[in-house]
């Protein structure tokens, strides 16, 4: 039997765990970049029919497979896609339920240790009176493990590992005192902090505090529609893929979750609340923060040109300088709000990816809550290491390419054929309207059968074949070449290649032969891991088939 | 701010928070199941009420 006999202690606590495991630092520093680069207000079309015809299905997909695995006493993906599927071989896909977590939490804590180490930096006032520079180096000077401000040798691995110790030791207190009594706290203080601080970003005025523009012009850069980019497959697929990750579907965490639901209760509801929760914290408060502040105080072309680069820069290189422009006091209570607002969406996240790997050794191998979640910490650490040292080689891009991105689509499209075609979308509608407190209605067993299953196919081929500059339309009338953000030039490092080939300075030569060593060691890593989970799977299975506990 | 992006802030942010506020009260007003369900509030299961023994 298995030691697993956990619970919920409420359904809204349900709901606010499941929300926090969808709301992670990308509501707030991926979104914003996405849309700017794709359109301006015009992204959110896609954006939204993406979540209605793929979001939302996988939402209750997930919530679903993760029910009906839970009936059967499966809280982890191996066993709970093995019910489903005659064929033996599926339980190796859902090895890809447990992996993505550990590997994902690996880098993830880490920069959720960033956000707790700037929340203390905030409160004893590191960043007063540094200009930007000094903000800058000091984010620089921190991820290449330099000089502490602290005085404090190797100042991040420390903070990583407090970080890793409090995932633990609230992973080991439960679902219902632990992971949920966090979201209980977590997801509120996040949105009153986000309130706070989107309120600051709408009501910039030029001339005030240093501004150089009112928040207007933030705003406008954001959400004014360029409809002609409508017609870019590039914007649809940058849609998607947004939609994709912020649910945090493809990851194993919302089957784990709902595994714990019963049968006779609400999926389909609970689902709908969790993810316009996430939509809500993502759109509403992701989009008043990050751009409208910084164009506040830096203008459009500077911030254009940062946004290349993504969120993170941002994030941590500028805000902090920015929010001192408004006093010392205020500037640095909005420095905890904004990083402690980023350390809930991190932790809330982080969480759920430690359970599936919990339930497992709970279910197969009859381990305690508390072992098992320590062993979840001690596999993060070890894994994260690597990120934390090489980070400056490309070990964390690596991670999170693989695992948090290419992996996350893989898995969605497994399970959706698996859901829809195997399964039978005839079960499948039964299990997801099955004690549901709303009409679900029947269009969205059309979409959940073909329309879902096809979008993904098209989101992981258009990653796969990504054409260069995402020039669709010169791919298909003249030679289809390839990207180098493509799957396929990624796995043969044509870009760093490319770096290599056109490099004079030896020390820059130097460098990008490591940054190749390391990017191929990180995918050996990361495979290896991957090896040695299926094997566990292997295990389990032929220990469940002598105490004759198969399915 | 311009017209439109004015329109598509706006419209975006009331149908978002609309709907996310509308399903969330309907998870509030729906009557809880009778037990046992899938919480441990009013729960009168003995072993659902120590979930980490």
């Amino acid at each position: 039997m298995s030691a697993n006999k956990e619970s919920w202690g409420s359904r809204v606590g349900l709901i606010l765990a499941m929300a926090g495991n969808a709301v992670g630092l990308g509501n707030f520093l991926r979104f914003p970049v996405q849309a700017v680069q794709n359109g301006g207000g015009a992204f959110i079309i896609p954006y939204l029919i993406c979540f209605l015809v793929m979001g939302i299905p996988l939402l209750w997909i997930e919530w679903s497979m993760g029910r009906f695995g839970g009936k059967h006493g499966h809280h982890s993906t191996p066993f709970i896609v093995d019910t489903m599927g005659k064929n033996r071989l599926w339980k190796y896909v859902g090895v890809f339920g447990i992996w993505t977590n550990i590997a994902v939490a690996a880098y993830y804590c880490y920069i959720e240790s960033w956000t707790l180490s700037y929340v203390f930096h905030s409160v004893i006032g590191t960043f007063s009176g540094l200009d930007q520079e000094g903000v800058a180096s000091f984010f620089g000077e921190y991820v290449s493990l330099g000089t502490s401000t602290l005085g404090v040798p190797y100042e991040p691995i420390v903070f990583y590992v407090i970080c890793l110790l409090l995932n633990t030791w609230i992973l080991s207190q439960g679902l219902a005192s632990g992971v949920e009594r966090v979201a209980k706290i977590g997801m509120p203080m996040l949105i009153i902090f986000g309130l706070f601080l989107a309120f600051r970003g709408v009501t910039l005025t030029a001339g005030e505090n240093g501004a150089i523009n009112d928040s207007s012009v933030g705003l406008n850069f954001l959400w004014t529609p360029n409809f002609d980019r409508l017609w870019s497959p590039t914007v649809w697929l940058a849609a998607a893929g947004q939609i994709f990750f912020t649910l945090s579907v493809g990851m194993g965490t919302v089957h784990c979750y709902a595994s714990y639901v019963r049968g006779n209760d609400d999926i389909a509801l609970n689902a709908m609340s969790a993810g316009w929760m996430n939509e809500f914290v993502e759109v509403v408060l992701g989009a008043s923060i990050l751009i409208p502040i910084s164009i506040g105080y830096l203008g459009v072309d500077r911030v254009s040109e940062m946004v290349q680069s993504g969120g993170l820069g941002l994030a941590f290189q500028t805000l902090p300088y920015l929010f001192y422009q408004w006093g010392d006091l205020l500037g640095a209570l909005s420095g905890v709000m904004w990083f402690g607002l980023l350390f809930f969406a991190g932790i809330t996240s982080s969480l759920a990816m430690g359970t599936p790997w919990i339930g497992f050794l709970q279910d197969e191998f009859n381990w305690g809550r508390k072992s098992a979640a320590w062993s979840f910490g001690l596999f993060v650490f070890l894994l994260g290491m690597p990120t934390v040292l090489f980070f400056k080689y490309g070990v964390f891009d690596e991670y999170d390419y693989w695992a948090g991105t290419v992996s996350l689509v893989v898995f969605a499209l497994f399970e959706t054929i698996l859901f829809s075609w195997v399964f039978g979308i005839r079960k499948g509608w039964r299990e997801i309207t099955s004690g549901s407190d709303i009409k679900v209605p029947n269009f969205y067993k059309f979409i959940i059968k073909f329309i879902t299953p096809l979008l993904l196919l098209w989101v992981f081929l258009g990653s796969l074949f990504t054409p260069k500059g995402g020039d669709w339309g010169a791919a298909m009338i003249g030679p289809w070449v390839l990207d180098n953000s493509s799957i396929i030039n990624k796995i043969k490092n044509v870009d760093l290649k490319e770096k290599l080939a056109a490099a004079t300075d030896p020390a820059a030569i130097q460098l990008l032969e490591n940054q190749i060593f390391f990017v191929n060691a990180s995918r050996i890593l990361l495979l290896a891991v991957w090896v040695a989970l299926a094997l566990l799977v292997y295990t389990a299975y032929k220990k469940r088939v002598r105490e004759g506990r198969l399915n | 701010m311009n017209t439109s992006a004015l329109i598509v802030m706006l419209t975006t942010i009331t149908l978002v928070t609309g709907l996310m506020i509308f399903f969330f009260i309907k998870v509030m007003t729906t009557p809880p199941r009778p037990e046992p369900d899938s919480y441990l509030d009013n729960d009168d299961e003995p072993e659902h009420r120590e979930p980490n023994k």
